[in-house]
């Protein structure tokens, strides 16, 4: 546990000793209130909720958090530190854990810093403060499961682009899914119970009622097995790696 | 402290490491020499437990790396190839993450990187991020973490790779001071260094041992090893060297220089080379010549290194 929380806390102020977590956090925050009270109109809705600013994130997320986990593994193997990292004390697993908690930690403190929309839905009318909570922790969770791909997608090359894109392909599948518009057309040729199938695999089937104020066990479950199977994935390719 | 055995290593068809076996007490400093490519840095790695072995067991302090590898870890301090070190940390954050991954804590972690830091002469680039140190600090910060935790086991991969004179010197000061009380390895391929820090030396080639022992020994397989050279002011060279013929134990006779002449004696098998010295000395004074210098030959380390590892370079460049 000491040893995880000694990686993480590195990991933090290598974050915050380059300009990637300013950079991820500005531009979040930006972005996120741009889509929110430009593209969908918060005001304009008159609801008290923050569908609006929730609806985006899937999206955000799918350029953003690759950015800022692509450096997680590649940069290690390209300064060659992880020979240090891995011939210190600790279980390799320890090693993966506390990296990706430091990137999540990140996103965390991004969306921690969106609090002023909070505040201005509250101050505009009674909002359900439940359900923007459950907004935030489906969210996260979110989050953390774009950033265990990302964890793997970073292990399996020393070039920080490449790791970048392929987790961007494949979050984007994790997206796509399960997002209406490509469920419907699947729908017209594929058995719907497939179409289903592939759906449940899929983030937005998962965040869609989330941001709806559903907290279910089972939306956060499917969350933590991306995360598990991802960082596991991570760990085996660490291992093949070394292994030669 | 270190025992290897039958160590192999396979990348996909090539094999990097093949059958290496060899044990460091405390108190020792062996040597790893060998051309580039010879697999010394892979056995590094995996006595260091970076990548597990194909074949064959190490056990470090007595911990299995492969079964039991964090309590083996513990004991070993690690200097890798090139001398990695986190680009975006100052040197001094580098060397307390380093301290704590240890487990040091408290005052026990602020002494340890103090200690190191002196050791290293580090004190004045402790604040500069590492990415902006030169070559020489940068090795010398992650030469730092390797005995951050006064390690028994200490392993170093070209420990004096890419420093200058000076800071070669200093490096090879403080492992053989440090060898008094640690099981070390470290492998170079500059051979001077081989006899001024080890206690005992490997020769690795492709994969395997060809050669091991004191640099003593392993001098002593030179081919001049043993011989007596015969330096005069002047003379005539086949004159003295006929002379030199005459005298029993000889077996043959070169000219290494003619001016200043140097005559090098070769003893047969069966003869002395101090007997041999003697009955040169003997004859020099006798025939008056103007002796300057004469030298039992000591053998030379590159020449057995030369011979042992280029003999295989050529059988596989003869190879089809
Ligand atoms: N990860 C790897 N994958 C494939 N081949 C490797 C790998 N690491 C080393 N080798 C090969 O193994 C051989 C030994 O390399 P190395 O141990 O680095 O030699 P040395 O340190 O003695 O110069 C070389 O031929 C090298 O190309
Ligand atoms: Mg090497």
């Amino acid at each position: 546990m000491n040893n995880i929380l000694t990686i993480t806390k590195r990991e933090l102020r290598g974050y915050f000793s380059s300009p990637v977590a300013f950079v991820f956090i500005v531009i979040f925050l930006l972005l996120s209130g741009f889509f929110t009270f430009m593209v969908a109109g918060l005001f304009q809705r008159g609801e008290a909720s923050l569908q609006a600013f929730f609806t985006w994130h899937p999206w955000l997320y799918l350029f953003l958090v690759p950015a800022v986990g692509m450096r997680m593994w590649s940069e290690e193997r390209r300064l060659g530190t992880i020979e240090l990292l891995l011939t210190m004390p600790i279980t390799p697993w320890q090693a993966i854990v506390g990296k990706f908690l430091a990137s999540w930690a990140v996103v965390a403190l991004a969306l921690v810093l969106t609090f002023p929309v909070v505040l201005t839905v509250n101050y505009l009318g009674s909002p359900d403060n439940g359900v923007i909570l459950g907004g935030y922790i489906g969210s996260l969770f979110m989050a953390g499961a774009y950033l265990a791909v990302t964890a793997m997608t970073s292990a399996m090359t020393r070039n920080q682009v490449v790791s970048f894109i392929v987790a961007v392909v494949l979050s984007l599948f994790l997206i796509l899914a399960g997002f209406p518009p490509v469920t419907n057309m699947l729908v017209s040729w594929a058995n719907p119970w497939l179409v289903d199938g592939i759906a449940s695999f899929s983030v937005m089937t998962h965040f869609e009622s989330i941001q709806k104020g559903v907290l279910d066990s089972r939306d956060i479950l499917y969350f933590l097995s991306v995360i598990g199977f991802c960082l596991f994935t991570t760990s085996i390719i660490i291992r093949t790696h070394r292994a030669g | 402290m270190i025992q290897v055995r039958d160590l192999k290593k396979n990348f996909g068809p090539k094999v990097a490491v093949n059958g290496v076996t060899f044990t460091v007490e405390r108190g020792e400093v062996l040597g790893f020499l060998g051309p580039n490519g010879a697999g010394k840095s892979t056995t590094m790695r995996m006595v260091t437990g970076f990548i597990p072995p194909t074949e064959g067991s190490i056990t470090v302090g007595g911990h299995d790396m492969v079964e039991n590898p964090i309590p083996a870890k513990r004991l070993i301090g690690y200097l890798p190839e090139n001398a990695p070190s986190y680009a975006d940390m100052t040197v001094a954050g580098f060397l307390d993450f380093c301290a704590e991954m240890r487990g040091l804590t408290g005052d026990g972690r602020k002494r340890a990187v103090g200690r190191v830091v002196e050791m290293c002469f580090l004190e004045g680039v402790l604040h500069q991020s590492v990415e902006t140190l030169s070559k020489g600090y940068r090795h010398r910060t992650c030469f730092a973490q390797s005995i951050i935790h006064d390690p028994d086991v200490l392993i170093l991969d070209e420990p004096t790779d890419g420093l200058d004179p000076n800071q070669k010197h200093e490096v090879r000061t403080l492992i053989r001071r440090m060898g008094e009380k640690k099981a070390i390895i470290f492998s170079t391929h500059i051979l001077e260094e081989v006899d001024a820090v080890c206690s005992r030396a490997i020769i690795i080639d492709r994969g395997s041992i060809v050669a091991s022992g004191t640099p003593r020994d392993l001098k002593m397989r030179s081919e001049q090893a043993g011989a007596v050279t015969l330096r005069l002011v002047d003379g005539n060279g086949s004159e003295i060297a006929a002379k030199v013929r005459q005298v029993a134990g000889v077996d043959r006779v070169s000219i290494v220089s003619e001016r200043p002449l140097a005559v090098r004696a070769f003893p047969r098998a069966n003869a002395g080379s101090d007997d041999l010295a003697r009955a040169l000395g003997e004859l020099a004074f006798k025939e008056r010549w103007p002796l300057q210098g004469l030298q039992v030959e000591e053998g030379r380390l590159d020449e057995v290194f030369r011979r042992i590892t280029l003999s295989d370079t050529k059988k596989e460049a003869s190879q089809p």
